[in-house]
């Protein structure tokens, strides 16, 4: 929980890791380029008094966790996202098992989300259907961008991915958080394409799309698909922290995601390890969309910096929210009709 | 420069070359955004230029673009007797350096991960900057009171003088880039296959663009941030952080690190 100025806000961290990006678990220098690319996200976006080292950065203990995330950064509840990559890291950079191990220790603050990789075929299906049941998954994260030998990725849209989609229907996992990467096959192709969540958003209306990092860098796709789909949500994984460096830009993001999409649609998240949550959530209820460009963009109420920094996140995942945490208006409408489907429409013509 | 020495002269004419090879998405050329890490002449016109990016991760076919827009420019200069252009940290360095020197296409250097070449992704990616070079002009008219009846019916002809030449230049390239019409009797508003935009569909269209240009503006300012952070210096990062009021233009927030109102000579070499 945070509070500023009496107003308490429940705080849902929508996507952190778990990692061991250490040379050791390297396993060749793409793993090495990876996380140091992660690295230089991390120094580029983040205030230089929460700026680590590399050493530190390339993995946290468990106690560095449960201090950043909720003894120091105001966490209530904080989802897994797993990042197998196991072309790049000997064990996996991030996977269910080392999250899950952590979440069992402190059962009341994580969740545990899952993934599953369509070129993993039938005995995939098996071993996500093991993976639900183990970790009573609720959501899975999906990794397009991944190697798997020849393969440097696929699309949600793939036949067997279908499948997938449809085994997480039939077995209550709801929510379906997307990260797009640079590396999808075939690669002439934009690897940053939202195309395919859009397929699959109108074929599965049950499930909810989490797309991370807002579709950027191809924001203006995003908010194309999501205008249409109502069950196509943004992670502000990433475009978060530009309210340090960018604040301007920030304030462009998320005027144009409260236009295209709504408040109900948005959710909160440090992308943990690469930035801490504490200098997030106090920078984000701090935040106001500066004077000179609310003509376009209005004000950010406090309603809906709590929608955003947790009730949201609360809604689709089923967490409790403690008394008097809740919206200051009557009633948490459920996602809405996409409220810029019509202007989609008129743009088209 | 006419009293240089001839390599020197030539390292010039090279650099105005590279000036013209834009990162496709970004619509910034490679020289502004700090891609060019060095640029050598020998005594016998062979010309070596590196070029980096922000990420090892950075999109390979983009990555691929530009390596081989680089060759094509610098082997357009007189007097250039050779080139060689090489990627550098760059996780396809190897297949990008290799299929550009050997004069293949994109498919050639990713057997099997590719098909076809890159003309679609590059015709997407010029349509995106059309757009958003055209709302940056719409919107200054707009600004200066103009109505949307009045924004259909201009010309390119008829905006000379009321919104800043740079901006208007930069429209007419990327009309030249898609082929469209960018003579002054053409239509200041076409849509991507060049049709006049009608007036319902106006405000819309407008609007979308404007999230175009703020995605393409966007990422044009994180990527020089990355670079910066990898590589030191901050090639042509505009500071934001004393925003209101910068540049005397309050009213105007998108203008803050919007390349237009750049000239190239400020850049860091």
């Amino acid at each position: 929980m945070y509070e500023k100025n009496g107003e308490r806000y429940f705080i849902v961290d929508g996507h952190i890791h778990y990692w061991d990006g250490t040379p050791a678990n390297q396993a060749n220098r793409y793993g090495e380029g990876f996380i140091n690319c992660f690295y230089d996200y991390h120094r580029n976006l983040s205030p230089d008094e929460v700026k680590w080292d590399l050493e530190h950065f390339q993995k946290q203990s468990e106690a560095d966790i449960i201090r950043d995330l909720f003894e120091e950064g105001y966490v209530d509840k904080a989802i897994f996202q797993p990042t197998y990559l196991t072309d790049f890291f000997v064990n996996g950079f991030n996977t269910t098992e080392q999250d899950g191990a952590l979440a069992e220790k402190h059962p009341d603050r994580f969740i545990v989300n899952g993934s599953w990789d369509p070129r993993d075929g039938e005995n995939g299906l098996e071993a996500l259907e093991r993976l639900a049941e183990r970790w009573q998954l609720k959501g899975v994260k999906l990794y397009t961008a991944e190697w798997k030998g020849d393969s440097k990725g696929w699309k949600l849209s793939d036949p067997w991915s279908y499948r997938y989609l449809e085994k997480c229907q039939e077995l209550g996992i709801r929510n379906v958080h997307v990260h797009k990467g640079p590396t999808i096959y075939p690669l002439n192709r934009d690897a940053f394409d939202v195309a395919d969540v859009d397929d699959v958003a109108s074929a599965f209306p049950e499930l909810n799309f989490i797309v991370e990092h807002v579709g950027l860098p191809r924001l203006e796709d995003f908010c194309w698909i999501a205008t249409q789909e109502p069950n196509v949500y943004g992670g502000l994984a990433v475009a978060l922290p530009f309210i340090h460096t960018r604040p301007r830009y920030f304030a462009q993001i998320i005027g144009e995601l409260l236009y295209w999409l709504n408040d109900d649609r948005i959710l909160f998240a440090s992308d943990y390890a690469i930035w801490t949550p504490k200098w997030l959530v106090e920078s984000f209820v701090d935040f106001q969309i500066p004077e000179d460009m609310q003509g376009e963009y209005g004000t950010l109420s406090t309603d809906v910096k709590r929608k955003i920094l947790g009730l949201n996140a609360a809604r689709l995942y089923g967490i409790e929210v403690p008394e008097g945490m809740g919206v200051t208006v009557p009633q948490q409408r459920e996602a809405g009709p996409a409220v810029g489907a019509e202007r989609n429409e008129a743009v088209l013509r | 420069m006419t009293t240089a020495a001839p390599a020197a002269a030539l390292e010039s004419a090279a650099r105005r070359a590279l000036d013209a090879v834009r990162d496709p998405e970004l619509d910034e050329p490679i020289t502004d955004l700090g891609f060019v890490a060095a640029l050598e002449v020998s005594g016998r016109g062979e010309v070596l230029a590196e070029l980096r990016l922000p990420t090892y991760f950075c999109a390979p076919n983009f990555a691929y673009l530009m390596v081989a827009d680089a060759h094509d420019a610098l082997r357009a200069v007189p007097g250039v007797a050779g080139v060689r252009v090489r990627l550098l940290d760059h996780f396809a360095s190897e297949e990008i350096n290799a299929g550009v020197a050997a004069g293949g296409d994109f498919t050639g250097a990713f057997p099997g991960l590719a098909e076809g070449d890159l003309a679609d992704l590059r015709r997407t990616f010029r349509r995106k900057a059309h757009t958003a070079c055209q709302e940056r002009v719409a919107r200054q008219l707009l600004r200066g009171g103009a109505a949307h009846e009045a924004l259909v019916a201009l010309t390119l002809g008829a905006v000379r003088g009321r919104v800043p030449e740079a901006d208007l230049e930069r429209l007419r390239r990327r009309r030249a880039d898609l082929g469209l019409p960018d003579g002054p009797d053409a239509a200041l508003l076409l849509d991507d296959d060049g049709r006049p935009v009608p007036l319902e569909g106006l405000p819309a269209r407008l609007r979308f663009a404007r999230t175009t240009r703020i995605s393409i503006e966007g990422n044009s300012g994180w990527c020089r941030g990355l670079l910066g952070t990898r590589y030191g210096g901050e090639p042509g990062v505009p500071g934001e952080q004393g925003a209101p009021g910068r540049s005397g233009a309050p009213t105007e927030p998108e203008e803050q690190g919007a390349p237009s109102g750049r000239g190239r000579g400020e850049e860091p070499r």
